[in-house]
């Protein structure tokens, strides 16, 4: 050290005290205090801003980032997704999201969550902003009082907010066409619904479609509504010329339903949401008049079937009033026979009588129906429809003459009985004749002619011979005869005088007997006493 | 053997050496106060130590930046960023960002309260260790603000109105308020301290 080490070390000056200073040293302690408030407030307000955390399945994580993807709705955030994990089973992925404290209200259990990202759907391009900012999880609040935390996200956006105003209904289609998810619905052609979801039936046949329809126009959808696909161009050629229908250039593109009450009476009852409706193909189709119940009728033809396929009409005197559904091949035990089988749909309310009973409702008034139309000889025919093709269609029509048939009431479905085609009448008159042809003994005929020709021939021979000569000679004989027979006849011939004088001869003998006669008649005692002389 | 053992101590701005005493006097030379040592130096650099570490947590926790384009607005905090450097194919910036918002700061208080509770509960640490610990955290005090230039820097630059707006986040205010109280509890801590204590607790 300096000061040890110098001998004579400068004594410092006398030192100026300073004032203390009026300052707390623990005052200090104001600042960590200060900041252990600013961090507690931090952590209050960050407890406050937390809503509860839920779970959304979805099908894939394409778009979502863990820390990075928000949940949006109506374009504000309400939360954030914080983890992204997969599903134990692997199937799906597991997104964790914490909602924020004002969207509490979202936790609940008919919430639904998608992921916005830019698709191409029926209604139009949507979520085109999402290729830029990334996607987002998008939601439509539920109104259940029942809380949930988790949710199976939809793989496609719901078209229709929960809280938009309206009805939902149900439509049949035999298929989906080219609707989709978003088709528009139309009503005289004004947008004024979506097509919100389809599904097939479990069976396979139909397809159920889920069309909403927006609030003001929901009034128009009645009992009596009908539905068609509005899909695609209505181009048709009759007699009134060109016709092209078609309810938007969307719907040309994207299909479409459109609906509309034949009656056109708005005042009919409103139809209670989740109504089902039939999809027709067509708007013609669709206001025709239903078809009512399809009553199968079973018809056993002992002919061919041969030319007639499924689907081919079922005719009554010109209306179609059902089709062919199936065709099979029964073995008949007793008869040991395969009759071909037809089973025909017909629709009965297609055919308008007038004056008609009331429809027939139980299959027991239906059953005498048919059975009295039976009597009175309804019966089944397969006639040519087409004579190049050889199609057949089915043709139902009385036929008085036709032999009583008793119907088996038991049946289900009844069977029709049948007549035997024209076609097939003509058929067998010819085969009856040529059976009978058949049973002529054509080859002893001809056996026979063969052996009478050869006995003729041999007779002409033989007359040639020996009968010819013969008749020569007859004849020259019988020529001189007549010959002189001629001559005896002829005037000048002493036949012919000695006739002329023997008849002269009688008629004078005739006369004298006659004055004979004349005299006895006046005088007839001249026979006694003589003639007297005349006075 | 120490100055305040032998009954001296010096002026902090001009070096004097003047007599021992106890109260603030002036200095003869250059008319500075002079204290033995720096008043309540441990106590002071305790409260802002706490301080620092306290707000160390927002600093980490609170967005640091907030980025705000056509339709993105994305907000990171300095793990965040680092994480994004080192998966987009820059592991040295990530590392630097690292070294400096997260390993330095934790580091200055780290040593700051190890010298604050050798001072303060007289540990036996070598004392020339703590020096060298001591010029350590004064030479990287003034580096540690990088993160917040960045920042700074940024906000400055890219501000295209309605296109991409950058701005400081929460986390950079606590950040800067980490880096700042650091450097003041550096300050405040007399490390001369260091030099009474193991002599106060052994004698
Ligand atoms: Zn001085």
């Amino acid at each position: 050290m300096p000061s040890a080490d110098s001998p004579s070390p400068q004594r410092p000056a006398e030192p100026r005290i300073l004032p203390p200073r009026r300052w707390l040293p623990s005052a200090i302690w104001i600042i960590p205090a200060l900041a252990a408030l600013f961090a507690l407030s931090l952590v209050i307000h960050a407890l406050n801003q937390r809503g509860p955390a839920i779970t959304v399945y979805f099908a894939s994580a394409q778009g979502i980032e863990a820390g990075k993807t928000k949940v949006k709705f109506k374009d504000v955030e309400i939360g954030d997704v914080t983890e992204l994990h997969l599903a134990p089973d692997r199937t799906r992925v597991q997104v964790r999201i914490e909602l924020k404290k004002e969207a509490e209200g979202f936790a609940v259990e008919d919430s639904r969550f998608w992921v916005v990202r830019p698709r191409m759907a029926g209604s139009g391009v949507s979520g085109l902003e999402t290729l830029l900012s990334g996607s987002y999880i998008g939601v439509d609040g539920g109104h259940s009082d029942k809380k949930s935390t988790e949710f199976t996200g939809l793989e496609v956006p719901p078209v229709i907010a929960s809280d938009m105003p309206g009805r939902r209904f149900v439509l049949v289609a035999r298929d989906i066409g080219s609707l989709d998810v978003g088709s528009p619905v139309f009503f005289r052609r004004i947008p004024v619904g979506h097509i919100e979801s389809y599904a097939l039936q479990p069976d396979g046949h139909s397809l159920f479609l889920s069309a909403f329809v927006k609030a003001p126009y929901d009034r128009f959808v009645t009992d009596g509504t009908r539905f068609w696909h509005a899909s695609g161009v209505d181009l048709r050629l009759d007699a009134g010329g060109l016709k092209l229908n078609t309810q938007s250039l969307a719907a040309m593109l994207l299909g479409g339903v459109a609906f509309e009450s034949p009656d056109g009476n708005i005042e009919a009852p409103e139809a209670a949401p989740a109504t089902r409706f039939a999809l027709a193909a067509d708007h013609d189709s669709a206001l025709k008049a239903p078809d009512g119940e399809a009553y199968p009728l079973v018809l056993r033809f002992h002919q061919t079937v041969r030319g007639l396929t499924i689907g081919a009409p079922v005719d009554f005197r010109g209306a179609e009033l059902g089709q062919v559904r199936a065709i099979t091949m029964a073995y008949d035990r007793e008869t040991a026979d395969f009759t071909p089988v037809v089973t025909v749909d017909v629709y009965p309310d297609r055919l308008d009588v007038v004056g008609a009973d009331p429809k027939p409702l139980t299959d027991e008034q239906r059953q005498r129906r048919l059975v009295e139309l039976v009597r009175r000889g309804l019966r089944a025919q397969l006639r040519t429809g087409n004579l190049v093709t050889g199609q057949l269609y089915v043709a139902l029509d009385f036929f008085p003459n036709a032999p009583p048939v008793k119907l088996n009431p038991a049946a289900e479905p009844p069977e029709l009985p049948t007549v035997p085609g024209d076609f097939e009448e003509l058929y067998k008159q010819v085969q009856a004749i040529l059976r009978k042809l058949d049973k002529v003994p054509l080859d002893a005929i001809g056996q026979n002619l063969h052996a009478t020709m050869k006995h003729l021939d041999a007779m002409t021979a033989r007359t040639d011979k020996e009968v010819l000569p013969e008749l020569r000679d007859s004849l020259k004989e019988m020529r001189a005869s007549m010959e002189s027979l001629t001559a005896a006849m002829a005037g000048d011939a002493p036949l012919q005088q000695d006739t002329r004088q023997a008849l002269k001869g009688l008629t004078e003998a005739t006369r004298s007997l006659k004055r004979l006669t004349d005299s006895l008649d006046r005088q007839p005692e001249s026979l006694l006493q003589g003639r007297k002389e005349q006075q | 053997m120490s100055a305040a053992e032998a009954g001296l101590m010096a002026c902090g701005h001009c070096g004097q050496i003047m007599e021992h005493r106890d109260g603030p006097i002036a200095c003869p030379r250059c008319g500075g106060s002079v204290r033995p040592r720096k008043p309540a130096s441990l106590s002071r650099t305790w409260a802002l130590l706490l301080t620092a570490i306290i707000l160390y947590v927002p600093a980490n926790l609170l967005p640091i930046m907030e980025t705000s384009s056509l339709l993105v607005t994305s907000r990171d905090t300095i793990i965040g960023g680092v994480v994004y450097f080192w998966h987009s194919g820059s592991p040295g910036l990530a590392a630097l960002i690292f070294s400096v918002s997260i390993l330095v700061p934790v580091l200055k208080m780290c040593i700051l309260a190890i010298l604050a509770l050798t001072v303060q509960f007289g540990w036996p640490l070598d004392r020339r260790q703590c020096i060298t610990l001591f010029h350590v955290i004064e030479f990287v005090g003034r580096w540690s603000m990088l993160d917040v230039f960045v920042v700074a820097l940024m906000v400055g630059l890219v501000r295209f109105k309605g296109l991409a707006v950058i701005e400081a986040g929460p986390g950079a205010i606590a950040f800067g308020l980490v880096v700042a109280l650091t450097m003041l509890a550096t300050h405040s801590f007399d490390p001369r301290l260091i030099w009474d204590s193991p002599r106060r607790a052994l004698g």
